[in-house]
Formats: C-alpha cells, sequence, structure tokens
C-alpha cells in the first residue's frame, strides 16, 4: 500500500503499516546520520519552511537539521512575536508563504487545530510540529523508533505514561500511536492532569506510581508543563516529586530491563531525578533525540515523494 | 384589510395539542374563524393549501441583531427577512449589542430600526445590569415603558449576587421577566467543549457539564428569595434536569430554553475543529442530547429558540479555541426541529407548543396560537420536502450555519405576519 499521506498532521490518520514504514526509513537515515557523509539529496531542490508560532529550539534544531541532512533549503520562521502582533490571521500567515512556493511547511502553534487549518489552505506538504494540546506526531513517531530499536518490538509491551497528562500533545500522540501498535497503556499521575475520558479511550489510569509502574516495559516521563500551570493543578513541585517523579525507587517496580524515556527538556528534580536520567543503562532519553533527527528525515521524504508524484499527476 | 381563507391544510394547533384537516378565515390581521372540510360562503379570497401544514409563526427568544454596532454581520432587514424565510414572525431581540441595549435611548434606536426595516414583529430586550458588567441594575420601569418585554445580560453572568437580589426584586415588583444564562463562569471560563473523551483527544480545553447545574441552583435559591419570574435561556445537560423539575414542583415562576443546536448536535459533531460548530454553551454528549430532546418533548422544557446569533467569516476562521461562538439560526430552525419529528421524539403539536405557544405565552403575547381572535401570524409549510442546505443561500448577512450540506426535512412555502404574507410565492 505504502505510505499515502499528503500531510503528516497527528498519528490519527495513520495507519500501522504507514507507521512501520516511517520507521523502517528512518532506521536508514540512522545509519547514514551514524556515517561520516552524513548526506543524501532526497529532498534537493525542495525548500522547507519551518514556521513556529511557539518558542522552540530543540524540535526546531531537529527539523533543521533533518532538512539540511537532505539536502532542501531551509528556512526558519520564528512567528511567536511578529506578524502575530500585527494582527495578521493565521490564515494570511500561511497565504504569504504559500505564494513563496515552499514544498514542506513545519508547524508549531500554540492552538488545537491550527496546523490542520493551516493545512486545508496551502498546496504544500504540512507536518505537526505540536498543536495546543492536541498532537506532537513526529515525537510519538520518534519514541516508538527507540522502543522498536531498544525492546526488538512495538507490539505487546506494557508501557506507562507519567505525569502531567492534561497538558500535554506528547502524551496523546503516543496514546493513539501505540494503541494503533497494540501495546497496553497506562497513565499514571495525579487525577487533577489526568483529562476526562481517558478510561474510555482504552486506557488504564493509576493514580499511584508504584502501582502504575509494576511489571511495565517502559517509562515515559512527561514534562510538568510549569508555563501552562494557570490554576494550581498540583500542590507543589517538591510534593509532585515526592508522589510522581521518577527515581530508581520508584523505577524498581518495572521490569529489571524497563527503559526510561522523556520527550525534554527535563525537569530534574521535578518529574524525574537528575541521576537517574543520566544513567545511560536505564534512560534512553540522548537516544531519543538523536531518533527525532532521523524519524524527521523519513516523515520529509515520504511526504515529499507524495508530493512529487501529486503535482506529475496534475 | 379584505379577509382570505387558507383551506384544505393540516392545522397544527399546539394549545389543544391536537391536528386535524381544515382551514381558517383572516379578516383585519385576526383569525375570525377555523373550519372543517369545505370553506364557508363568506369567506373572502379562498387558497387552497394542498395538505400542507399550517401552523402558529414561531416566536424566537434570543436573535441577535447585530444592530447597533455590527450592521455587516447582520441588520433588521436582513434578519427579518430570514425570520420570515424561515417561518419566524416573532424575534424577541438581545441586548448584547455594541452598544449594549440599556437605556430608553438605545432601546429607542432599536426599536425604530426594526420598524423599518423588518418584515416581522421585533420585540427587543434590554440588559439587566449597565453595560452588563453586573454592578448596577438598568431603569428597568422606563426600558419597560418604551418596549422591552424581557431583562437579559446574554451570556454574562451577574456573578455578584447581592446586585442580581436586588435586580430580581425590582423586576418582579415592576411585573418584569429576566432571562439569565446559567452556565456558571468561573468553571466555564476559557472552555471550548465540554469535557470528556472528544475535549481530551482534541487536545481543547473543555468545561464540566456540572457548570450548568451549579448555575442553575444559584438562581433557583435566588429565585425563592426573590419571587422574580424567570426564563432560562438554554438548558442543554441531563443533570440540570432534574433541578429545574423541582424549581418547578415548588412553584417557582420560572420556564427554560433551549437551542435547536443542542438538540439536532453533539459534541463529535465539531469534528475535526469545525468553528461553525461553536456555540454558547458547547454541543454536549448525545446523553445530555437525547434528555433534553425528551425534556422538550415532556414539556419540562417550554422553550425551543434559534439562539440566532452572526458570527463573519474572519471571526470564524481561526483556530478553535480563538474562534468566535455562535451559530445563526432563524431560517433553518423550522427544517432542523423538524428532525425530531421524524426521528418519532415528539409530534407536530409537541414542537409547536415549544416553538410558538410556550414562548408567546411567556413573554405575554397573543399570538403562537390557531384560535380565533388570535393575531394571522402564520407559517405554511411542507413537513417533508427533502433538501440540502447551501449556506450561501442563507438571507442572514452572515452564513455561519452548522447545518450547511446536511440533508434536512421540511421547506417553509409562505409566511403571514398579522395576516399580511411576508414570505413565499403568492398562493
Amino acid at each position: 500500500m505504502g505510505f499515502r499521506q499528503d500531510h503528516l498532521l497527528g498519528i490519527e490518520p495513520l495507519a500501522p503499516d504507514e507507521i512501520q514504514e516511517i520507521l523502517d526509513l528512518a532506521d536508514d537515515y540512522v545509519a547514514l546520520s551514524r556515517s561520516d557523509d552524513k548526506h543524501s539529496d532526497a529532498l534537493a531542490g525542495l525548500t522547507q519552511i519551518n514556521m513556529f508560532f511557539e518558542n522552540s529550539t530543540r524540535t526546531q534544531a531537529s527539523f533543521e537539521l533533518a532538512g539540511k541532512r537532505l539536502g532542501a533549503d531551509v528556512m526558519n520562521m520564528s512567528l511567536a512575536a511578529s506578524s502575530i502582533k500585527k494582527g495578521e490571521t493565521l490564515i494570511d500567515t500561511a497565504m504569504t508563504l504559500n505564494a513563496m512556493r515552499p514544498d514542506l511547511l513545519v508547524v508549531r502553534h500554540p492552538h488545537s487545530g491550527a496546523v490542520d487549518l493551516l493545512a486545508q489552505k496551502v498546496n504544500c506538504a504540512v507536518l505537526n510540529a505540536g498543536d495546543g494540546q492536541h498532537e506532537h506526531p513526529t515525537q510519538a513517531l520518534l519514541d516508538a523508533l527507540t522502543i522498536r530499536r531498544k525492546k526488538g518490538r512495538l507490539h505487546r509491551l506494557s508501557i506507562a505514561i507519567c505525569g502531567d497528562i492534561a497538558h500535554s500533545r506528547v502524551a496523546r500522540s503516543n496514546l493513539i500511536l501505540l494503541g494503533k501498535m497494540e501495546n497496553r497503556i497506562r497513565l499514571v499521575g495525579p487525577p487533577t492532569l489526568i483529562p476526562a475520558g481517558m478510561a474510555d479511550l482504552g486506557c488504564e489510569v493509576y493514580e499511584d506510581m508504584a502501582e502504575g509502574l509494576r511489571d511495565v516495559d517502559v517509562v515515559m516521563m512527561l514534562r510538568l508543563q510549569k508555563e501552562r500551570m494557570d490554576g494550581g493543578f498540583i500542590p507543589s513541585e517538591r510534593e509532585y516529586y515526592h508522589l510522581y517523579g521518577l527515581d530508581a525507587e520508584k523505577l524498581a517496580h518495572a521490569k529489571e530491563d524497563a527503559i526510561v524515556m522523556h520527550p525534554g527538556p527535563m525537569n530534574r528534580g521535578v518529574e524525574i531525578d537528575g541521576a537517574l536520567a543520566d544513567d545511560i543503562n536505564r534512560s534512553v532519553i540522548q537516544e531519543q533525540v538523536e531518533m527525532g533527527v532521523s524519524v524527521r528525515m523519513a516523515a520529509m521524504d515520504l511526504l515529499a515523494r507524495n508530493l512529487k508524484r501529486r503535482r506529475q499527476a496534475a | 384589510m379584505s379577509a382570505f381563507t387558507l383551506t384544505n391544510a393540516r392545522l397544527i394547533d399546539p394549545e389543544t395539542g391536537e391536528e386535524s384537516l381544515g382551514g381558517i378565515t383572516v379578516e383585519d390581521g385576526v383569525i375570525t374563524a377555523r373550519h372543517e372540510g369545505a370553506p364557508p360562503a363568506d369567506a373572502g379570497t379562498v387558497t387552497e393549501c394542498n395538505g400542507l401544514c399550517l401552523a402558529p409563526g414561531i416566536v424566537d427568544i434570543g436573535v441577535k441583531v447585530c444592530e447597533p454596532g455590527e450592521r455587516h454581520k447582520e441588520s433588521f432587514g436582513s434578519a427579518g427577512q430570514a425570520a420570515a424565510a424561515g417561518g419566524v414572525t416573532t424575534i424577541v431581540t438581545r441586548p448584547d449589542t455594541t452598544p449594549v441595549i440599556d437605556t430608553p435611548e438605545t432601546l429607542e434606536f432599536v426599536i425604530r430600526r426594526a420598524r423599518e426595516a423588518a418584515p416581522v414583529r421585533v420585540l427587543p430586550m434590554a440588559t439587566l445590569t449597565k453595560n452588563r458588567e453586573g454592578r448596577e441594575m438598568t431603569e428597568i420601569g422606563f426600558l419597560m415603558d418604551t418596549g422591552a418585554v424581557a431583562f437579559s445580560d446574554g451570556d454574562h453572568v451577574v456573578t455578584n449576587t447581592k446586585v442580581l437580589v436586588r435586580a430580581l426584586t425590582y423586576a418582579r415588583a415592576r411585573g418584569a421577566l429576566v432571562i439569565g444564562h446559567i452556565q456558571e463562569p468561573v468553571l466555564s471560563a476559557g472552555a471550548a467543549v465540554t469535557s470528556g473523551k472528544f475535549a481530551s483527544l482534541r487536545g481543547l480545553p473543555g468545561v464540566s457539564p456540572m457548570a450548568e447545574r451549579m448555575g442553575l441552583d444559584r438562581d433557583v435559591a435566588l429565585l425563592e428569595m426573590t419571587g422574580a419570574a424567570y426564563h432560562i435561556d438554554q438548558i442543554t445537560t441531563a443533570r440540570a434536569l432534574p433541578a429545574l423539575e423541582r424549581a418547578k414542583a415548588n412553584g417557582l415562576d420560572i420556564t427554560a430554553g433551549v437551542s435547536i443546536h443542542h438538540l439536532t448536535l453533539n459534541e463529535f459533531d465539531v469534528a475535526d475543529y469545525r468553528t461553525f460548530f461553536k456555540v454558547k454553551p458547547p454541543l454536549r454528549s448525545e446523553d445530555d442530547r437525547v434528555a433534553v430532546v425528551g425534556a422538550v418533548a415532556s414539556g419540562l422544557i417550554d422553550v425551543i429558540c434559534s439562539m440566532h446569533t452572526p458570527q463573519d467569516e474572519e471571526s470564524k476562521r481561526l483556530p478553535y479555541e480563538a474562534a468566535a461562538s455562535g451559530a445563526v439560526g432563524l431560517q433553518t430552525l423550522l427544517p432542523a426541529a423538524m428532525r425530531l419529528v421524524h426521528s418519532g421524539d415528539m409530534t407536530l403539536a409537541q414542537l409547536w407548543r415549544a416553538l410558538s405557544l410556550n414562548p408567546a405565552r411567556r413573554l405575554g403575547l397573543a399570538c403562537g396560537r390557531l384560535s380565533e381572535g388570535a393575531p394571522a401570524d402564520l407559517v405554511l409549510f411542507d413537513p417533508d420536502a427533502p433538501f440540502v442546505l447551501d449556506r450561501a443561500n442563507l438571507l442572514s448577512k452572515s452564513k455561519n450555519t452548522p447545518f450547511d450540506e446536511a440533508r434536512m426535512q421540511g421547506r417553509v412555502r409562505a409566511t403571514w405576519v398579522a395576516g399580511r404574507q411576508v414570505h413565499g410565492d403568492a398562493l
């Protein structure tokens, strides 16, 4: 069947075979990225614009590097402070950029659904680099690649997603992806940070870390989104760390070979113990960052192939 | 005006709750006679209705006409045309305009503009508090003398209960009807959808449906204190219904409405962030929808309204959270409401009790009935005629309908206001 998408707006529209195809290609790009000649011409001649309506260092750098390794002309736009302040609407901004004939638009926006809206108005391939509290598909894909490489498979694993799930687009995309690949998913966190209706979506919800981590294969920690805490979701950071921060003691409830993941940037001493985060025997946080570049290379490559096919057909 | 008679129509009588085949005679804007079978001899011009439904015109409480302030979204002319085309013969307008309708002077402007431009009856509301700020009550007496039929701060909740108690007490003394929005404002702040599975998956800020129960409980307590006449603009959740039932059983002067959108759509219709489905309060779960439909059928909810809220394209073409709330509904109210009949949830007479009779009674109007002596505010419609709605064909200046491209059944053929035909081909 092959990868059939025009855009990568979320994990939700992807079929399992499409997810596997992205990961398979990403494996190749891991090899490329580890070689001395890190260059391919897969995106040669194409223009990639990174539009970030919300500040980001890591994700933007990862997309930029991915595009450059594949030979695209990459432009970065930080829009958190520019035209939006001048009253230009999202759609006008998109139309303006569209007129400059980009081929790949990488978009991050603080509002859920904003990237979908933008994708309806442009005629290039759009990648969602995080929209509000909705989805962050490339993060879920890089997590999946990391798990697949560490565990040898991406199905029938028991995976705990822990912490601030309510404010996390990473959690949503992971939940959908890992569910599609038939894993057992647990959500662990204080009830104020677990969104409503989660038990209906086929997850097991735990309010206690020891119970939630029992015998899991993978522990995914989430960043406590302090900047989004407008209403006192937790009493204090130290109480949060005491109850929900991952340390060696809590991790002991998981399987002996359980891996520890975190999408970054970390709040050391809030959701994760610093020493544990640096423990190369358990923590795969650095691998996640590495996989991020390769997964984004793969996603952009596949989207660009479909884009060229569409343009030839037209 | 000369007499005319409509004959061979399916008469929908919300007063008796019955349907019958027959006709009516209209003279000087008033229904003067009803007949079964052949029309009487001295009936003036006789028009054959071919078995189409004839019902009292709809009385729509809570219509936003964007005059003054935003005439590009909706004017009295365009809203009036849309109403006539939708079988709505009386629109009760909201005062949440720019500026708000909180003085007799601005109210006079609205009344004058409505008289000049609208082909249907327009009854304006004024605000309960000055500038809808919830701090000082408006000149309820003067405003009533000028023509205000009810007092409402729209979707602003008067949070200061001392102010509200005084306003309700004063309104009771003047015999004024107060219309309230019962969504508890702090819990509702920032919400774009109803909390639950859908909100969580879409990553949108949600409000618990409990916010409605909380607001209702507060207002019921204040009505017990004050004895004021109170109408809830929209009640949309199953959990609020028992509280309404108790309040009515306890003899409080309370009635409730619901918008057609909450009766025919649910939260999942928002789908991929479709902002035309963003309304206030947000669309609810299917369980809630079914419960409020049942409450309309049983009579617990008194009134169905369109909650007509025009928004231009610019305020809707935004990310869901940032987009404006509201949907137009004057022209789609009747065909959308017919879904409740076609689904078997209620009879036409039950439906018209909520569309015409109850809102008219609540406002002390003589219309809303098919009886002799009632004003000849009438709608003739085909209950089954199918069509696909094209929003471009709506007569409102704003086209923000959630029913664009929806399959609907039920078309208005003609509308009369005080015996004058305001919509439809010559019959």
